[in-house]
């Protein structure tokens, strides 16, 4: 039971931290609510497709459609990320001055919550799936039972739970003008991390055959499937042995992001006038 | 008449085609099959040429899922419950790789020896 609540808490505190960091980037965002709950239960449900058909991922492509599979869900949260902190740096300024204009521009912002939602969506399809095939297993061998599962899934769920929930109320301690910097922040380094997991799963697949050499190897300092080093792993992309693809995808994807809010902060969006008026 | 030589012609291209993809190098990778069984790796070590690619079979004949993880070779895959999955691996440099099943790591331990 043990095991299986570790393995459960495990991978909830990957998709949870994510969750946890989202919550407080959104902080005040109307509806926000509704979206987030959507990539969850999204996710949630798309893990149990994705278990069912795990055999047929995986066969694939010359049996590498699993690895292809995981880069591709990274990938798309990786634009997705993007996506969103381009569109923060439109309408952040809006934001920060006051919360309650966020009301008028939903219609925009919709548009950026969809995008965290499938962020979630992803991140829960991709770990949810690996709790519903270890616990599936357990189920059907004889090591276990219902009520092992039971326990060890809804403790391990309760405890990721609660340590996105503890991350989520320290972030929102930050004023929020800071808020806004630090989450970006935050979105941008996931961003950077999940392209460099991305990379790998790539490097894996057989698909990029390059840049395979090991940088460093810190494993020594911290391992990254320790539980410090998974949860740093999760928030800003830690690994105890990148390859030089990883760390041109991780710096690339910073860079490019960087780029991009840039670029979006010096376009105001056209709409700009409409969403600033009064709306009545 | 014509289109008949024209048919054998295109033969002709077809085969001496299929006989050049026969010349052409296949790919090399070898294949080493580890069997998953009562959560724990048959053989717990195997041994593989340094600095290859090789593909690593991992038979799993217990009825639970396991996911086949190696921070030093970089791999993370599941194999589902009486499944197979192909792991690539390396080029390794010579030395000792360990692996375990992150299902269950508690008896599923294991290493490749690259040399």
């Amino acid at each position: 039971m043990l095991a299986s609540l570790i393995i459960v808490f495990r991978e909830v505190l990957e998709a949870g931290l994510i969750v946890g960091i989202v919550l407080a980037a959104t902080q005040g965002v109307v509806g926000r609510g509704r979206w987030i709950a959507f990539g969850i239960i999204g996710g949630i449900i798309g893990s149990c497709v994705v278990a069912a058909f795990a055999d047929g991922i995986s066969s694939l492509f010359a049996d590498t459609g699993q690895e292809l599979f995981n880069a591709t869900v990274l990938l798309i949260a990786v634009a997705m990320l993007a996506w969103h902190n381009a569109w923060m740096a439109q309408h952040g300024r809006e934001l920060a001055r006051d919360m309650k204009a966020v009301g008028h521009a939903v219609q925009s912002g919709e548009k950026s919550l969809a995008a965290l939602a499938v962020v979630i969506g992803v991140a829960v399809l991709r770990e949810g799936s690996e709790v519903v095939l270890f616990l599936t297993g357990i189920l059907a061998s004889e090591e276990g039972g219902i009520a092992t599962v039971a326990a060890g899934g809804l403790g391990g769920m309760a405890l990721g739970a609660l340590v996105s929930v503890l991350l989520y109320v320290g972030l929102v301690q930050i004023p929020t003008r800071h808020l806004f910097a630090t989450t970006t922040w935050l979105l941008t380094l996931l961003a950077a991390g999940m392209a460099a997991t991305a990379v790998n799963f790539l490097a894996q697949g057989g698909v990029l055959n390059v840049g395979g050499a090991v940088l460093w190897d810190s494993s020594g300092l911290l391992r990254d499937n320790s539980l410090i080093g998974q949860a740093l792993h999760v928030l800003v992309g830690y690994t105890d042995r990148p390859t030089e693809a990883q760390l041109i995808a991780y710096v690339g994807v910073v860079v490019g992001i960087l780029l991009l809010t840039r670029w979006a902060a010096g376009n105001p969006p056209s709409n700009r006038s409409r969403v600033a008026s009064p709306a009545e | 008449m014509r289109r008949v030589s024209l048919l054998s012609a295109a033969c002709a291209i077809a085969l001496s085609g299929a006989a050049f993809l026969q010349a052409a190098p296949v790919r090399a990778d070898d294949v080493i099959t580890i069997v998953i069984k009562d959560h724990k790796f048959e053989p717990a070590e195997v041994k593989v040429p340094a600095n290859k690619r090789v593909t690593l079979l991992v038979d799993n004949q217990d009825a639970t899922s396991e996911e086949f993880e190696s921070g030093e070779m970089k791999v993370e895959k599941i194999v589902g419950g009486r499944k197979q999955i192909k792991v690539m691996v390396g080029p390794l440099k010579p030395g000792r790789y360990p692996f375990f099943g992150e299902f269950h790591e508690a008896t599923a331990q294991g290493a490749v020896i690259a040399e």
